[in-house]
């Protein structure tokens, strides 16, 4: 609605106004620019001169010298970009970045839609809102600390191999084994996310009409069958919405959670793009190596995160933007 | 509603409610079973091995250890109510002049000024040019460090700018008309109408300014300056090395409690605050997703 109305004030300007009436406007309206002023001038130095600093990965700089080396520093093409595609790393920070971010989702979404399926049959309105609270609760703990709960829980004296032990098993390094870190991720990352993904979900699922259920009832529908053929249908525009943006952000596999939960002996099934970027630059000081490999994730992101909205603004005209 | 519940419906909604209390508890234990490490002393660690539900004395050694003269907890502890504090009141300083601001219709160039920080949204520089900038503006090692690079956070700005819509602009105009100027206006007549979105977006700048870690992780090398989730990660990976300026000081306790007992007591020192007041800032969150997911 905002949109419209705007594109109509901005052609009626465009076409009619003389210059002198917009500024004119400007100066009438110089209050509300003094407001806009300090975030401004903060987008403009922490967000706009980091994109000028790409240009670091174009050129050989002294890691001592810092931002200044985009004047000092030598031209040297792509060759960082060429050194990142070549290289062993390439193909696995690529493929684990999306095959851990694509097993999140695999796990979390369909889960997330049961769970705010169930939570909304619940009949105690007290009860309801008692489980809702306790399972928003992981959203708010940092990743240090469920990294620490992760330790305690998985560690081989964890309870999680004292149940597998109990059950005649044998005890599980889930943290330094390859062959179940992954799973290690996907768990802490189920445990924490999947209560808080149901806000949308059952916020949709409280603007169905009842009129639907209650004609149902009378046809002689059970819970089931109105699942399927009435709550499934009426939330299914908001789940494929919500499917584009996951599909969307699959570049972005947890950064923070593989910082803190990996080590060198998963490093080939855990290092994603981010934790390559952060090691090669912030540790090895390769910092013009590192914001290529960064430039080209950013480029990705963008390019993914716009196909999504496209593909959501043809399913529904409506898009993040 | 119906009147009569069928037998399936009932045998469902038991097995339902069960499965919720089921879950609920896999969201609660792994913080039980902290709770109760940390409390563990050293002879009943050793005596019944890692893993202990409910432990039979209870021993506060852990958290005498960790709280003691020195102790590099309470400083950091500092250093985290300074950014939740003084970052989060400098974060709605800049965050909501600005989303007012940009909800004026009338206001020339609006449409490109919001394009401008809404792309830094879909792209952005990335972790190492951000990094030197930070470097090279003199923030490093400082405490504005966890300030100043996050100081607007554009998406949440936009969510306020959504709310700032929903005045109604006679409101401002007939106090316009009254001959109060813009200024006033602002702060007689929006203001107090804006303490919902205020709160909320308030309580997102501030959770988060609890929870981070990564910034100081970069920013902050001293690790007298870090707050408390960094000092947790640091002992989570070198156990109880950082607890104290004095390292001496665990060994000239009488007995000093496990290493695993000082790791579950700063998880829960770091964690037991935004437990505590996690129940009554909950509906706040839900709103502003909700706010979130609805285009303005």
């Amino acid at each position: 609605m905002s949109t419209s109305e705007h594109t109509l004030l901005t052609r009626e300007a465009g076409a009619g106004r003389a210059r002198g009436a917009l500024l004119r406007s400007v100066r009438k309206h110089h209050f509300y620019y003094y407001l806009m002023l300090p975030g401004l001038l903060y987008i403009l130095i922490f967000k706009y001169l980091p994109m000028v600093g790409i240009s670091i990965s174009f050129l050989e700089i002294n890691p001592f010298i810092g931002l200044q080396g985009i004047i000092q520093g030598e031209w040297i093409g792509f060759k960082n970009f060429e050194k990142f595609f070549g290289s062993y790393f390439f193909g696995n920070v690529m493929a684990n970045t999306f095959i851990i971010s694509g097993l999140k989702l695999l796990f979390t979404f369909p889960t997330t839609i049961a769970l705010a399926l169930l939570i909304n049959e619940l009949v105690n309105v007290l009860f309801k809102r008692v489980v809702q609270t306790i399972s928003y609760l992981p959203h708010f703990i940092s990743w240090v600390v469920v990294a620490g709960l992760a330790f305690k829980l998985f560690a081989s004296g964890g309870i999680v191999n004292y149940v597998i032990e109990g059950l005649g098993g044998d005890a599980i390094r889930f943290l330094g084994d390859p062959r179940y870190f992954r799973s290690v991720l996907i768990a802490t990352h189920v445990w924490k996310e999947i209560g808080w993904g149901t806000i949308i979900i059952l916020a949709a699922l409280a603007g169905v009409n009842p009129e639907l259920y209650e004609s149902a009832i009378i046809d002689g529908a059970n819970k089931f069958q109105q699942v399927i053929r009435i709550t499934l249908p009426s939330i299914a525009m908001v789940i494929s919405i919500l499917l584009i943006f996951n599909v969307g952000n699959l570049i972005n596999a947890g950064f923070e959670q593989v910082l803190l939960l990996y080590n060198p002996l998963v490093l080939d099934v855990a290092d994603i793009i981010d934790t390559y970027v952060y090691r090669e630059g912030l540790q090895q000081l390769n910092f013009s190596y590192a914001a290529a490999v960064g430039v080209f994730k950013s480029i990705a992101a963008l390019v993914m995160v716009v196909l999504a909205n496209f593909t959501a603004k043809k399913l529904e005209q409506e898009g993040l933007w | 509603m119906a009147v009569s519940i069928s037998r399936g419906e009932r045998v469902f909604n038991g097995f339902n409610v069960g499965f919720m209390v089921l879950l609920s508890s896999v969201f609660v234990i792994p913080f039980i079973v902290v709770a109760s490490t940390s409390i563990v002393g050293a002879a009943e660690a050793a005596r019944r091995g890692g893993l202990v539900l409910i432990p039979e004395t209870v021993d506060f050694g852990a958290y005498q250890a960790i709280f003691a003269q020195g102790s590099a907890i309470i400083r950091a502890y500092g250093v985290t109510l300074f950014r939740v504090v003084v970052g989060t009141a400098m974060n709605l300083l800049f965050t909501a002049p600005f989303a007012y601001a940009l909800s004026k219709r009338s206001v020339p160039a609006r449409t490109p000024i919001t394009m401008f920080v809404f792309f830094t949204i879909l792209f952005h520089g990335g972790l190492i040019p951000t990094f030197l900038v930070v470097r090279n503006l003199g923030l490093y090692n400082t405490y504005w460090a966890l300030i100043i690079p996050e100081l607007v956070n554009a998406w949440w700005m936009l969510i306020m700018r959504n709310f700032f819509y929903t005045i109604p602009e006679s409101l401002e105009e007939s106090a316009l008309i009254d001959g109060a100027n813009p200024p006033t206006v602002l702060l007689k007549v929006v203001l107090p109408l804006s303490m919902p979105v205020l709160t909320t977006i308030g309580l997102f700048y501030a959770v988060w300014h609890w929870n981070s870690w990564f910034d100081a992780n970069i920013y902050i090398p001293d690790i007298r300056r870090m707050p408390v989730q960094n000092i947790l990660r640091r002992i989570l990976i070198n156990a109880t090395e950082v607890i104290n300026d004095d390292p001496e000081m665990l060994y000239e306790m009488d007995a000093p409690p496990p290493p695993d007992a000082i790791k579950a007591a700063v998880i829960m020192v770091a964690t037991v605050p935004i437990l505590f007041v996690y129940p009554f800032i909950q509906k706040y969150f839900v709103k502003g997703v909700l706010l979130g997911s609805v285009k303005g």
